[in-house]
């Protein structure tokens, strides 16, 4: 991995969604009410790495996926791509922009256009962006995403195929602007088991080739623990540890992440058996518990935990975590 | 193996009538559309009677239905039958075009209220509340009263209230589209609004369109023949609306001159029945929610 | 003791493009107490016979042939009478997938499960609602939240509730399929540990259907793996997990995902699972299968005891 400066750069990025109140509701509250899906989160990715954001639901990790990318606008923050501060730039910019960040989605069924050809589906982004030469460029992206022989593909539709064989076309419409940096939304979680290792397969081997660098967004540590270098864990909004892979599995300091790590089921029936360290589950996310979002469920919860809330700290090299107890 | 463009379209086509043919009344709705198209086409043909007023025999005024005149004649002494079959041009003509006008308005202001939201929205559908809101018949006779009565106003007149059924179909369909990825994914490649309107939210949108506006030429066909009937339609022109009109304004109904008013009466039913059921399958067949995969 | 014995039982499906070929000669078998993983992906069949041993199916769905004793009672040649009011729910229940969201959103938690009490067991309404609030204890649910509406529970809440009704009548076998499989991680334990204690503390024999093996390690103690309308490979948890003869459950558990195994190398089975309707001759695994020979492609291989307890069909396998 690059020591230079990091690809992208996050910093204190939120996004708040307004709650819609019914009309009396309004009138008597003048305190407007918001989902703070994405809340402070700060984090940087280098060139070439897979960077891993994992949550449950309500943990704001697409969100933040898609703010990055300005499909969502963010309510606050700065968002650099290598230098740039991308939450200012202009249309034409942004196009530019568009043509080296890309995502690819979790639902292999509904991001390709059930209308549109798979030829015309990989071969739009070279349209808009009037690059030449478009039946050799879709040929090229279909072969790099093994769908072997491209041409076989060219008029068939989406429903057509089968779940990993369109995750394969949403791979290619990504790769086919030659993009630094791809957003890649649980990209497997919807895909029969047989069929995940393949395609995430191929996404490192692109890795490898290109040096593409991925914010891979997953609930499964278990696939996120085979494609990372470095992970963030986030909860209701905030980034509450982030560490190189294998020292988070290992040594994690964040209750929460303790709790989800000891949670997940091992496939091998000897190890002990998974554990629900914690009980209840994530609250609403208008109402907010103050102070540590956690607090609530956390067996360590002290005074200061409920009043005030913790700073992401760097406590070991490249672990930081967001915890009074353990900074 | 790979099928070429033109093989898919085709098979496409075929799934599109098989499914539509499930739809008994559908297929009825089909059949009478047909046989009023061709009547209206080949009226000239199929008859020999002059339609003009001034051609009219005034010997054989007010006739019942002969083996001569099939329907009778009407108050200038012409023959029913081929006013009615010319009529079926003029109503079918004024129903196709208000509804491809008022299904044009409807869909930019669907496509655009549901694609940017925020105030352009509220705008554009408080305009569509507005026009809704107050009573289509009266304020087609006010407008109709106000501009004058010519073919192509009634045309205006009929569209400029027709299409805000459109518009609120097409902005709902909008708005569930605009959640699905596929659509946010043009946006990601760095399409701007125009490509993402025009090439992908309008091409999903469009068999629902076509079902609407199938539906809308139903009602404007009903919509000309009451303006026509309440003396508002273009006086130059046979429409089955202008006959009902004559009809009454010469004293038809109170001498019971039944084959002056029931033939048109019923042409108008059947033709906005058939539009009407052909539209409902056509919703069936398109209609994403109600569509079995 | 056995309590469900499933031999060679044949479903197929009728559908505009023929007939397909959803469960082809599956056969297994468990005892009181076991709890069985049926593991596969989409398509495998394996919701497929969990429909047709509660003769579920789907009005285009048959059982053509096989044998299903479930606690010596022959499923599938009881009339539909006896059926509902002897064993649903009574001796055998079952939790859907996707259950906790097809909750009646207008109806209290409570008052579904009384209907679904009383339409089984004659009591009346007071105790069916006590039977209620000690299933809710049971369950881990707070008693008094049974006036609750369906909106109101969470998640992890609703399978508890959903788990609460399956076992209203205190059935012998409880068949669940991908009750985990839309619950986040931490709900998922709690769940699956639920699963766990109530097996232990009622003598529970169950049934968990899903594609999440490490679910089914985590709470089954036998296993079978289901690929293409057959069954691969079954037998107890540990051999078949740690010790996989068939190709196929090699290439699904060597792969797998684990948060606790050293990064491997990935080495995906290629290919996909056949169309059900025009399967491959021979073995349906044999285009995928690395070890394939002539034999594979033109004679099925028959599910035979490799070692006790542990079955297997391949004809690589059965020298």
């Amino acid at each position: 991995m690059s020591h230079e400066k990091p690809l992208i750069k996050i910093n204190n990025l939120a996004k708040w969604f307004p709650v819609r109140t019914g009309f009396f509701q309004a009138i008597r509250s003048s305190e407007r009410k918001y989902v703070k899906a994405v809340d402070g989160v700060s984090f940087h990715i280098n060139k070439g790495e897979i960077f891993g954001l994992a949550g449950e639901s309500g943990s704001g990790k697409t969100t933040t996926g898609k703010v990055i990318l300005r499909l969502l606008e963010p309510t606050a923050g700065n968002i650099h791509f290598k230098d740039k501060e991308i939450t200012t730039l202009g249309k034409s910019e942004m196009k530019e922009f568009r043509r080296r960040a890309q995502i690819i989605y979790q639902d292999p069924y509904e991001s390709l256009d059930p209308r549109m050809t798979i030829f015309d589906f990989v071969a739009e982004p070279l349209i808009v962006h009037k690059i030449g030469d478009v039946e050799k460029l879709v040929t090229d992206a279909l072969e790099r995403s093994e769908l072997t022989p491209p041409q076989e593909f060219f008029y068939r539709y989406p429903h057509e195929l089968s779940g990993g064989q369109r995750q394969r076309v949403a791979i290619a419409r990504a790769m086919i602007l030659n993009p630094e940096f791809i957003v890649a939304d649980e990209p497997v979680s919807m895909l029969d088991v047989s069929i995940r290792s393949s395609i995430l397969e191929l996404m490192v081997k692109l890795r490898e080739e290109l040096g593409i660098s991925y914010l891979y967004i997953t609930h499964d540590l278990a696939t996120a623990k085979q494609v990372c270098d470095r992970i963030g864990i986030m909860y209701l909004g905030k980034l509450i540890e982030e560490a190189p892979i294998d020292e988070l599995i290992d040594e994690p300091l964040q209750p929460y992440t303790q709790a989800l790590i000891a949670a997940v089921p091992d496939p091998d029936p000897t190890i002990e058996k998974s554990k629900a360290m914690i009980k209840g589950e994530i609250p609403n996310p208008i109402n907010l518990p103050p102070g540590c979002r956690f607090h609530p469920r956390c067996h360590y919860a002290q005074d200061i935990c409920r009043k005030k809330i913790p700073e992401l700290i760097e406590v070991k090299k490249g672990h930081r975590v967001a915890c009074h107890l353990k900074t | 193996m790979s099928m070429s463009r033109f093989t898919l379209y085709k098979k496409r086509l075929k799934n599109f009538f098989t499914q539509f043919i499930e739809s008994k009344s559908g297929v009825i709705g089909l059949f009478i559309l047909l046989f009023f198209v061709f009547i209206s086409v080949f009226a000239n043909y199929l008859s020999d009677y002059p339609i003009k007023a001034t051609q009219g025999d005034l010997t054989a005024r007010f006739k019942p239905p002969s083996m001569k005149h099939w329907l009778g004649t009407d108050d200038v002494g012409r023959d029913l039958l081929t006013l009615i079959m010319y009529g079926g041009r003029i109503s079918l003509l004024i129903g196709f075009m208000a509804a491809a006008i008022s299904g044009g308005i409807g869909t930019a202001v669907g496509l655009l209220a549901g694609y940017f939201g925020g105030w352009k929205e509220e705008i554009l559908m408080r305009v569509t509340d507005i026009i809704l809101v107050i009573p289509g018949l009266p304020l087609m006779i006010v407008l109709a009263a106000v501009l004058g009565t010519s073919f192509w106003n009634i045309i205006f007149v009929i569209s400029i209230i027709g299409w805000t059924g459109t518009a609120r179909v097409v902005r709902a369909q909008v708005l569930s589209l605009k959640e699905r990825p596929f659509i946010e994914s043009v946006k990601a490649i760095g399409a701007g609004d125009g490509r993402i309107i025009g090439l992908h939210l309008l091409p999903n949108v469009f068999p629902l369109i076509v079902a609407q506006m199938v539906l809308r030429i139903g009602i404007s066909i009903l919509s000309e023949a009451s303006l026509s009937f309440l003396g508002l339609g273009d006086p130059m022109s046979v429409s089955w609306g202008m006959i009902l009109h004559w009809a009454f304004s010469t004293g038809a109904l109170s001498s019971n001159y039944w084959w002056f008013i029931i033939p048109p009466g019923i042409c108008i039913t059947l033709v906005a029945l058939g539009f009407t059921f052909v539209g409902y399958a056509l919703d069936q067949v398109v209609n994403p929610r109600i569509r079995r995969r | 003791m056995v309590l469900l014995d499933v031999e060679d039982l044949i479903t197929y499906f009728e559908t505009r493009g023929g007939f397909v070929k959803a469960v082809d000669g599956v056969s297994l078998q468990m005892n009181e107490g076991d709890s069985l993983g049926l593991a596969g992906e989409s398509g495998c069949g394996k919701t497929t016979t969990m429909l047709s041993i509660m003769r579920l199916l789907p009005s285009n769905g048959q059982v053509l042939g096989g044998k299903i004793i479930f606690n010596g009672v022959d499923m599938l040649n009881i009339d539909e009478d006896t059926l509902r009011k002897e064993i649903r729910w009574k001796r055998m229940s079952m939790v859907f997938q996707g259950a906790m969201n097809a909750l009646n959103p207008v109806f209290r938690i409570g008052d579904q499960i009384v209907q679904t009490i009383r339409a089984h067991q004659d009591v009346d309404k007071r105790v069916a609602y006590e039977m209620v609030e000690e299933l809710f204890s049971l369950v881990g649910i707070e008693p008094k939240r049974a006036r609750d509406y369906p909106h109101e529970f969470s998640g992890g809440m609703k399978q508890r509730a959903i788990i609460a009704m399956a076992l209203a009548c205190r059935p012998d076998l409880v068949i669940a399929d991908e009750p985990v499989t839309a619950l986040d991680v931490v709900v998922q334990a709690q769940i699956l540990e639920l699963m766990r204690n109530l097996r232990d503390k009622l003598g529970l024999s169950m049934i968990l259907i899903t594609h999440d093996l490490s679910v089914i390690a985590d709470t089954c103690n036998k296993a079978a793996i289901m690929y293409a309308g057959k069954i691969v490979e079954r037998g107890d948890i540990v051999t078949v997990f740690k010790h996989p003869e068939h190709p196929y459950s090699q290439g699904l558990l060597t792969n797998y995902p684990s948060i606790r195994r050293k990064r491997q190398k990935f080495a995906p089975i290629s290919g996909r699972p056949p169309n059900l309707l025009f399967p491959p001759p021979g073995c349906r695994f044999h285009p995928r299968c690395p070890y394939a020979e002539e034999i594979c492609k033109t004679k099925e291989p028959e599910i035979l005891e490799l070692d006790r307890g542990h079955y297997v069909a391949c004809h690589m396998k059965n020298l």
